[in-house]
């Protein structure tokens, strides 16, 4: 877990470029080109009480907290939602509860500046993981 | 003689969605102006409950209901002695044939036979009564060219299911089964046949007279009518087998403490206050559909798959999993390695829309060792333009992996 927490540490300026990007499809490119980077979790992590319900592929997110700051991993089967999901946690890795609770994730999401909306469909797993990373808040 | 422009004219959403190109007809279908006005007429001045009330209004609202439901009936061309019960759809038809077949016809220690490519709808409803019940449920494969495996097929009813229900046409493949010989094969098996029509209602013209089997099952949406209607039709002889899944409302004769008499077909199979809008509109997309000559409407509709299929299949890197032949309008495909949703998520970004995922049959895509498809699904009302700018947003889509 921590070669992830790593790893999504060192990528927080990607989410800038992504959303500096007019094009769609170099925003899509990054993010594709991220989802491959980002390193698997590991077998053992990809428990299913770690599995976030809601998306068409699998996905899984854990958490932990060191000295007061928050820390997510991520992995999935599909490469856009690791891409979407590793810009976003890039933003949010490392910050305490009340810096975390001053953020609107859904705000930072539309940051990006992709068509699709948060809707509540199972093809657009953002909005479940969202919701699971507010739920430890 | 009306052309498939003509179709497309009459579906006021392309109007509304210039820039969309929708391939998820599999799903659900758009709808006519005759359905949307129909259903709008009816609460606007037609709006009555049907069969009970005693005043004129809800003689008229009764006579346009069983009216609809004629028309309906007519246009599967039925076997002589045949009736149609209102759904709310092909789900709740088959919940209704599970649950109606139990204890009646299967017992415990029987067998009934589904296939690997059913639609979760025709295999949760009777693994569910069938784990109870003590019944066996036997499964169909399919063959290398993913379809069933007919060989099989024919040494699974030498064991005597009871019942096989099979679907018209794979949801997730598009292939259209030979219904007409596996219905006979199991009749010959002794057997009670269902068809879940779910996507080959909008196949073609049907004719259920010739294939001859007990239950044919389909809901309104997919064939441009409203959500929320469908249909069970069924031998009379057949129909009577089945126990009622709901109880109360016009499916009664008389109700004491001591007991109950049910009401005669069709009515028994009838809970509740019917989808009565649901109804018209039905009949309305019928009446619709009928404007047309099938053969302009399926010579387009295959038109445009050979061009969706030739287009996809030389896009380097994708894999396609429907065939050509006996396709009802679906391309499904995946690109090897590659999670089927991130397809779908740059084909979204470009407005074509589409299925991806199980589809509903996971069993399928199991037996197919993929974890899902892209799924492309034509529709009449489709054309060469839209089919080639979806093929040119996949070839775009596939270039950034």
């Amino acid at each position: 877990m921590q070669q992830q927490i790593e790893f999504i540490q060192s990528q927080q300026a990607i989410f800038a470029e992504v959303s500096q990007h007019r094009d769609w499809q170099q925003k899509y490119r990054l993010l594709m080109q991220l989802g491959k980077a980002l390193p698997p979790l590991p077998d053992a992590l990809k428990r299913d009480e770690l599995l976030v319900a809601g998306c068409e592929s699998a996905a899984w997110l854990c958490h932990q907290q060191q000295d007061g700051r928050h820390f997510w991993a991520f992995d999935s089967d599909a490469r856009i939602i690791k891409g979407v999901i590793t810009a976003l946690l890039s933003q949010l890795n490392g910050l305490h509860r009340d810096e975390l609770s001053a953020i609107d994730i859904a705000a930072l999401y539309q940051q990006l500046g992709l068509a699709q909306g948060l809707s509540p469909s199972r093809s657009n797993g953002v909005a479940a993981v969202i919701r699971r990373i507010r739920q430890v808040l | 003689m009306l052309t498939a422009a003509d179709f497309r004219a009459q579906f006021p959403f392309f109007a509304a969605h210039p820039d969309w190109i929708y391939l998820d007809n599999a799903a659900t279908a758009h709808k006519p102006q005759a359905v949307i006005a129909r259903e709008l007429a009816f609460y606007q001045q037609q709006n009555s409950n049907v069969h009970r009330a005693a005043h004129g209004l809800a003689h008229e609202a009764t006579r346009a209901f069983e009216q609809a439901r004629s028309t309906v009936h007519q246009f599967l061309k039925p076997a002589a002695d045949s009736q149609l019960i209102w759904t709310a759809g092909t789900t709740a038809g088959l919940n209704q044939l599970a649950f109606g077949l139990m204890d009646s016809i299967l017992q415990p220690g029987d067998r009934i036979l589904l296939t690997a490519l059913e639609h979760h709808a025709n295999i949760v409803p009777w693994q569910f009564h069938c784990q109870r019940y003590g019944i066996q449920i036997d499964v169909v494969p399919l063959d290398s060219a993913n379809r069933l495996d007919l060989v099989v097929f024919r040494q699974l009813l030498e064991r005597k299911p009871k019942v096989v229900s099979i679907s018209h046409v794979s949801n997730g493949l598009g292939h259209i089964q030979p219904v007409q010989s596996l219905v006979a094969a199991a009749k010959a098996a002794g057997a009670l046949t269902i068809i879940d029509g779910a996507q080959g209602i909008s196949a073609g013209p049907l004719d259920l007279a010739a294939i001859d089997c007990d239950f044919y099952l389909f809901s309104g949406h997919k064939l441009y009518g409203p959500t929320g209607i469908g249909a069970l039709y069924g031998k009379t002889g057949a129909l009577e087998l089945l126990r009622p899944l709901l109880y109360g409302g016009e499916m009664i004769k008389q109700v004491s403490f001591t007991g109950t008499v049910l009401n005669d077909l069709p009515y028994r199979l009838e809970a509740g206050t019917p989808n009565i809008a649901g109804a018209l509109g039905l009949a309305a997309a019928v009446e619709f559909l009928q404007r047309f000559e099938p053969a302009v409407l399926q010579q387009h509709k295959q038109q445009l798959l050979q061009r969706l299929y030739q287009g996809c299949a030389q896009i380097p890197g994708l894999k396609l999993l429907s065939g050509l032949e006996d396709n009802a309008g679906i391309v499904s495909l995946v690109l090897p390695g590659e999670h089927p949703s991130d397809l779908a998520t740059l084909l979204d970004q470009q407005k074509i829309a589409v299925r991806a995922g199980t589809h509903c049959a996971m069993p399928l895509y199991s037996a197919l060792q993929q974890p899902g498809a892209v799924r492309l699904s034509l529709a009449p009302y489709n054309t060469i333009t839209e089919v080639d700018a979806a093929i040119a947003a996949l070839a775009q889509a596939v270039e950034l992996f």
